[in-house]
């Protein structure tokens, strides 16, 4: 019945006990964190109080787990049926981002012990943004997890509870097309408030729609990307008729996504910033080249069926999402609060960030070798 | 395959759409907030303060704050450089050229206090999802509460003013920031730093009041003598006779950024001061809460919107189990390994 199956194999291989290693060293780190103190292991300070703990563990975790949102998005909304047999991994790399970039934040509160006040009712405040992100973020988790439960019934022979789960599914599928809406938009409205802190190159009204399409974006990516990556390093057949067709929907909405970004500069007439030179300047041509660079190699449709472009495409569009969320957060970001403030991540930091992308890499392992989860034609 | 299409444009018109028409400006922005009429604050006149630190020394009393010895080799006395976690507030040191001067832009020097500014419409009070920065409603404090705070520090991201600070070096540390001596004031005395200062420089009353004050002494001549009130506004303290210096036309804090509550006068310009001036007269949680409350006023629009997706995916789901058996290999594309 099920198309997905286990691929099997020996699960300690040598880049599996090195990925093992990474994460217990990050897991050292975060014992002296929580011993010590944020200071004692992080950069962040009076004024960036924001490091790459929040920015890429969980803004950009989150976003490169939107595969399943984007995915969800062609086969359950547009009904394009032809795309289902991607629905199942890009479910799980959304299941793993999100997963561990709620389980991340904890790691960055600076007052972790009162987390459950997000959920007493006088306490919510709900004018925030942040509060939204937070009730969003954990719901979708736990949607992702009841979406992906299928495969777990499937592996232990449960047909009976997967008949029964089928039945109630739909609803689960739209709230997982909601959720990410809402609350991927709004990691963009977040930065709204920070007004004249943050460059007029970024700091727009428009930042919702843009978070929220380069969510998709790298939700688009992520799909080849990881595909490729089984396809080298544990030998899957690669459906290559099915990412060049994936391909061309990144196309077509990168360009939605530059029509808007630099519409929305000439607009506020901000562009002029992009020529001043500085750090910013730089940034925001590295960013927005690399959203401009797959456009390029993707436009014909000959291109979008050779997996090297269609790689290279994707890593590009990874990257430039990526940047653009440092860019508005970090790079962007100019505190008024006085004094030289530099922000730059120390290793312990890095290497945390390290260990939990390297967990990630560790449960994809677990997950495939074990579940069925990759597509078999 | 058509008919999917059009109705996922009108789910879009009613949610994400949303999201993407804020170009039009001020569409999106909710009502600015008002001052209370029994508003307090301060007006902190830069041309009287005479940078003894008094003001410091007291808020670090009357807080319990530690010292700090920053810059020392050897710690000797408590030289806060910055507002930070042990540091409410500060006052900072303007200087140009050589500095001949008080209260000149050229070759001259100020001083400047920094602390919490009490915002009319407070960034830190709109992104904290869990209120523990409140602005009282009638007296206009912006007071933090640790005993909710879950140390986000969107508070500190978001200040305009750069004002909130976290206890990095403490494992469990907490956000601190000025909260205008609210523990003094319900004993119903002035706010330390006001209290102490010896030249009327930081001055306490009620907002309105030092508006009016603050006028009276932008009406005078350079060189007029004046009276400057001490301590509280109107509380009958003996004040400090001095001339009038050659103010700036402008009172900081009566419209930047919707107002604040703290009030600077100076004669040296205030972004030399490190006021942020070329801000709008609004504050911006005008603008996200805006954004915010257009799509998720009573959680309409996400409930329209998840009622069309629940509809459009069943449906879907209901055909694609048909189709599912008719054509499974068409679509998976033959693989190349």
């Amino acid at each position: 019945m099920s198309t997905h199956a286990p691929i099997g194999g020996k699960l300690l291989t040598k880049p599996f006990l090195i990925l093992s290693l990474l994460f217990m060293l990050a897991l050292a780190i975060l014992l002296a964190r929580f011993i010590f103190g944020l200071g004692a292991v992080t950069n962040i300070n009076d004024g960036y109080p924001w490091g790459i703990w929040i920015v890429i563990d969980v803004m950009i975790g989150t976003a490169l787990g939107c595969a399943g949102y984007a995915v969800a998005l062609l086969v359950y909304l547009f009904n394009r049926g032809e795309y289902h047999p991607l629905m199942r991994s890009a479910l799980m790399a959304g299941l793993f981002g999100y997963t561990l970039a709620g389980i991340a934040v904890i790691f960055d509160l600076g007052r972790y012990w009162q987390f459950y006040t997000l959920l007493l009712p006088w306490y919510v405040q709900l004018n925030s943004v942040m509060l939204e992100v937070a009730w969003c973020v954990m719901a979708y988790v736990v949607v992702l997890w009841i979406e992906f439960t299928p495969a777990f019934l499937e592996r232990f022979g449960l047909e009976n509870l997967r008949g029964k789960l089928s039945k109630v599914l739909f609803f689960f599928i739209a709230l997982g097309i909601l959720l990410p809406t809402m609350h991927q938009s709004s990691l963009g409205t977040m930065a709204v408030v920070a007004g004249h802190q943050i460059s007029p190159l970024w700091q727009t009204q428009l930042l919702p729609p843009l978070f929220l399409i380069s969510a998709l974006l790298m939700g688009y990516a992520i799909v080849p990307f990881e595909s490729i990556l089984a396809s080298m390093g544990l030998r899957q057949p690669l459906e290559t008729h099915l990412l060049a067709k994936i391909s061309g929907v990144a196309l077509l909405v990168t360009l939605l996504y530059l029509a808007l970004r630099f519409g929305d500069l000439l607009w506020r007439g901000a562009l002029d910033l992009a020529f001043a030179g500085d750090t910013d300047a730089v940034m925001f041509w590295i960013e927005n080249l690399l959203f401009i660079l797959p456009v390029l190699l993707l436009a014909q449709r000959r291109w979008r069926i050779r997996p090297r472009l269609v790689f290279i495409s994707a890593i590009s569009l990874l990257l430039a999402g990526s940047i653009y969320r440092l860019n508005v957060y970090i790079i962007g970001y100019h505190p008024t609060a006085g004094g030289n403030w530099f922000y730059f991540p120390s290793v312990p930091e890095i290497m945390v960030t390290v260990g939990i992308f390297s967990f990630e890499v560790i449960l994809y392992l677990l997950f495939v070798k074990n579940l069925p989860v990759l597509h078999r034609a | 395959m058509a008919l999917n299409r059009r109705e996922f444009l009108k789910l879009s018109a009613a949610g994400m759409g949303g999201a993407l028409c804020p170009a039009s400006g001020d569409a999106v922005m909710r009502e600015p907030k008002q001052l209370s009429p029994d508003a307090v604050g301060m007006l902190y006149d830069s041309t009287l303060c005479i940078g003894c630190k008094a003001c410091v020394s007291a808020c670090k009393q009357a807080n319990g704050m530690p010292p700090e010895a920053a810059g020392q080799l050897e710690p000797m006395w408590d030289t806060p450089l910055e507002t930070s976690g042990s540091t409410l507030n500060v006052i900072k040191l303007y200087q140009n050229g050589t500095a001949d001067h008080k209260d000149q832009e050229i070759d001259g020097y100020a001083f400047m206090k920094r602390h919490c500014l009490h915002c009319v419409d407070p960034s830190c009070v709109s992104a904290c999802p869990v209120s523990a920065m409140t602005k009282d409603p009638v007296t206009g404090i912006v007071e933090h509460h640790a005993d909710r705070c879950i140390g986000c520090r969107y508070c500190v991201y978001s200040c305009p003013f750069g004002i909130p600070k976290y206890e990095y070096d403490d494992p469990f540390g907490q956000i601190q920031k000025c909260q205008f001596c609210a523990h003094l004031q319900a004993e119903g005395k002035v706010p330390a730093c006001c209290d102490v200062c010896p030249t009327g420089a930081s001055l306490f009353g009620r907002v309105a009041d030092l508006k009016q004050e603050a006028q009276r002494r932008l009406e005078k001549q350079p060189g007029d003598n004046y009276l400057f009130p001490r301590g509280e506004l109107g509380a009958g303290r003996p004040g400090h006779e001095a001339t009038i210096p050659t103010y700036l036309r402008e009172v900081y804090g009566e419209k930047q950024l919707g107002g604040t509550q703290i009030l600077y006068m100076s004669a040296v310009p205030f972004d030399k001061l490190g006021l942020p001036t070329n801000v709008p007269d609004f504050g911006y949680p005008a603008i996200s809460e805006g954004i915010q409350h257009m799509l998720y006023k009573w959680m309409l629009a996400p409930a329209l919107v998840l009622a069309g997706l629940v509809y459009v995916v069943k449906r879907n789901l209901d055909r694609g189990h048909d189709e599912q058996h008719k054509t499974p290999e068409r679509d998976s594309g033959k693989g190349q390994s």
